[in-house]
């Protein structure tokens, strides 16, 4: 269904002259990363701040232009529809078949608008639906997220945070999506109302026969909710594998460590915890070759002179970008 | 049988807001030995982070300590003035907050926040507490700390930010270290490390440690006593094995079945409904509302805080009846 391929997206670093800006530099954000997404299968994107999760997500959806690179969606070319040269119509098509729920349910209402007109917005865009059955809509969106019809006279601020990451959901949906993209949906949420999120999320996905690219930085929620999960790091994917696979067997020197830092529940868990050296370098001067190699335990001259490729040689499906994963099968 | 250090009884800490008051710690009580780190588990609302600035008089306004008592070493820290309060902090009981960015003052010098500290309480000269604060940034693992001394807090990175804020707590050797969400803001393997940090130097400094989080793998990871809070009240109290394995409140189960596990896949159970409000809390049992084992007791009277075992106690009607289920299945 979605079939994005070597996404680029680098931001220009600029230093303020007094007369221009001149480009300094540039963030490596997203830095060839290509993957799938099936119809009704949900893909968890992982990372750390600054991997390039949260860019990937908005460049698949056009909300930052992408540098290089494609992306179809039921095959429709998404970077080219959404150009300057682009089809209007399909545009819009595309629009109603791909949406996005943000991570902060606070700023992404609009304040000044009842729970009724956010929704119903997107029936005055897409005009997908009659008129005298709009409000029939609204409150059967509303009910489909677990809200009450009264609630569409409200406003956002009258709403806690789950219930305002419903409304976001509900508002999503309006539009009968196809895939959507989640980022961060749950994280600033209190654990308890977490779990009705995502199980919402999982119920959501089965009645409607949606496709998710849910992005966390929460490992714990993404192997609840994905079929199939991607490891970022520093712009790129390091690891790409069956949620179980990636989770029990993990190929990847990054993707052990950020699974084994994790804090699990349970006071009979005994973690070797294996801590990473130093921190995340910066993306605006990647380590060259394999960009984990300065942290990395298992680092050997090959790591430092040529980058590997992400590949499933080793076992079939699980893609890992190491010289060494053979270590670990 | 371990010295006494931190003695919390019946503490009340209401905010005189102009919507009402709101009773955010309403009887309380929580000890923590010498040497010990308990945990202070619960979400927002529960009251875990306003216990700590009690204990430390530090509630902002419109917040009010009404009732209870906090005894440390055997002092009356209620009766103690606001210049005999400043003496206690730093040498007797510190605390590191959840952001570095906030809590760290953002127009001075790394070195000049920390040398201020140790002049403040001890008789050193200007060279000496140079010297000693640079020994501490050693000891918290910031690589360089002749350089960092000069640095501003916005030079450095979420990790190196939250190391300084531990140096800073730890420059006068507490007794006591509150730890509020220090890692909720930061990346999971950061976390890792400063988690590791807080251990190592809790040996090594012989501190006592409260833990304040939402974070059940953090409570099972670092934490030998928990006490479980909601809405302003004590839940559960027990060893942090007894609470995973064999907890006895309705909340405590709850928690446990909505957390997700990086370990393993599962499904979540869902807490319905939200977190009250604390201006008009419920009547009886604050949790009667979303407890799926109420009854009409629990809706009429408070349950009092009744012993279980040696060292484990619970605030439920139904306690002696109810068969809970805890991770140990």
């Amino acid at each position: 269904m979605l079939q994005v391929k070597s996404l680029v997206k680098f931001f220009d670093v600029l230093e303020r002259g007094v007369l221009r800006r001149k480009k300094v530099g540039e963030v490596h954000a997203v830095d060839h990363v290509t993957f799938d997404i099936m119809p009704s299968e949900t893909l968890g994107l992982v990372g750390e701040s600054g991997c390039g999760k949260t860019t990937t997500g908005k460049v698949i959806l056009d909300l930052e232009e992408a540098t290089e690179g494609s992306v179809v969606f039921g095959g429709m070319d998404v970077v080219q529809t959404f150009g300057k040269s682009g089809n209007r119509d399909d545009a819009k098509k595309l629009r109603r078949a791909m949406q996005m729920v943000f991570q902060n349910p606070y700023n992404s209402l609009d304040p000044r608008m009842t729970i009724y007109d956010i929704i119903s917005e997107a029936f005055v865009i897409h005009k997908h639906i009659p008129r005298n059955q709009w409000k029939n809509r609204v409150y059967e969106l509303l009910r489909m997220v677990n809200l009450e019809e009264y609630h569409a006279e409200r406003y956002p601020h009258e709403f806690s945070g789950g219930q305002r990451q419903r409304i976001a959901i509900a508002r999503a949906l309006a539009v009968d999506p196809e895939f959507v993209v989640l980022d961060e949906p749950v994280s600033s949420l209190d654990v308890s109302i977490r779990a009705q999120i995502l199980n919402l999320l999982i119920d959501l996905q089965q009645k409607k026969k949606l496709a998710y690219l849910y992005i966390s930085h929460d490992l714990s929620s993404v192997r609840q909710i994905s079929q199939r999960v991607a490891v970022m790091y520093l712009g790129e994917i390091v690891e790409l594998a069956d949620t179980d696979s990636l989770y029990d067997k993990p190929l990847h020197p990054y993707t052990q460590a950020l699974i084994s830092a994790v804090p699990v529940p349970d006071v009979t868990h005994k973690t070797t915890r294996i801590i990473l050296p130093g921190e995340v370098p910066s993306p605006i001067n990647p380590p060259p070759a394999c960009r984990f190699h300065p942290r990395c335990p298992y680092a050997t001259e090959i790591c430092r002179q040529e980058k590997p490729a992400l590949e499933d040689k080793l076992v079939k499906g699980h893609f890992v970008a190491c010289w060494h994963a053979d270590k670990f099968v | 049988m371990a010295e006494r250090l931190l003695d919390i009884s019946e503490l009340r800490t209401y905010f005189f807001t102009e919507a009402g008051v709101v009773k955010a710690v309403d009887g309380i009580s929580v000890n923590v030995n010498a040497g010990e780190t308990i945990g202070l588990v619960g979400e927002s609302g529960s009251g875990k982070s306003v216990t700590a600035q009690s204990a430390l008089r530090i509630v902002p306004k419109p917040g009010r300590i009404v009732g209870g008592s906090i005894k440390f070493d055997g002092e009356d820290l209620l009766a103690k003035s606001e210049d005999e309060m400043r003496k206690f902090r730093g040498p007797k009981m510190a605390v590191v907050f959840q952001d570095p960015t906030t809590s760290l003052n953002p127009v001075y010098t790394v070195g000049k926040q920390l040398t201020d500290i140790i002049r403040l309480h001890r008789d050193m000269t200007k060279e000496e507490a140079r010297k000693s604060s640079l020994q501490i940034l050693e000891r918290v693992g910031i690589p360089a700390p002749e350089e960092r001394l000069k640095a501003y807090p916005h030079e450095l990175s979420g990790g190196m930010k939250q190391r300084v804020a531990i140096a800073r707590a730890l420059t006068c050797e507490p007794k006591l270290l509150f730890a509020d969400e220090p890692t909720t803001n930061l990346d999971v393997t950061v976390q890792a490390q400063v988690l590791d940090l807080l251990k190592a130097l809790q040996k090594e400094f012989n501190m006592a440690m409260v833990m304040i989080t939402h974070d059940m793998g953090i409570i099972a990871d670092m934490t030998r006593r928990v006490t479980v809070l909601y809405a302003g009240k004590v839940m559960e109290v027990a060893d942090t094995a007894t609470i995973f394995n064999s907890p006895k409140h309705p909340y405590t189960e709850a928690l446990l079945k909505a957390v997700p596990n990086v370990a393993q896949t599962q499904t979540l159970e869902v807490i319905p409904g939200n977190i009250p409000n604390l201006i008009e809390p419920p009547s009886g049992c604050v949790f009667h509302p979303r407890c799926k084992y109420a009854k009409e007791i629990c809706m009429k009277e408070v349950p009092p805080l009744e012993k279980v075992d040696e060292g484990h106690y619970v605030a439920c009607h139904r306690w002696r009846e109810l068969k809970l289920e805890g991770r140990a299945s």
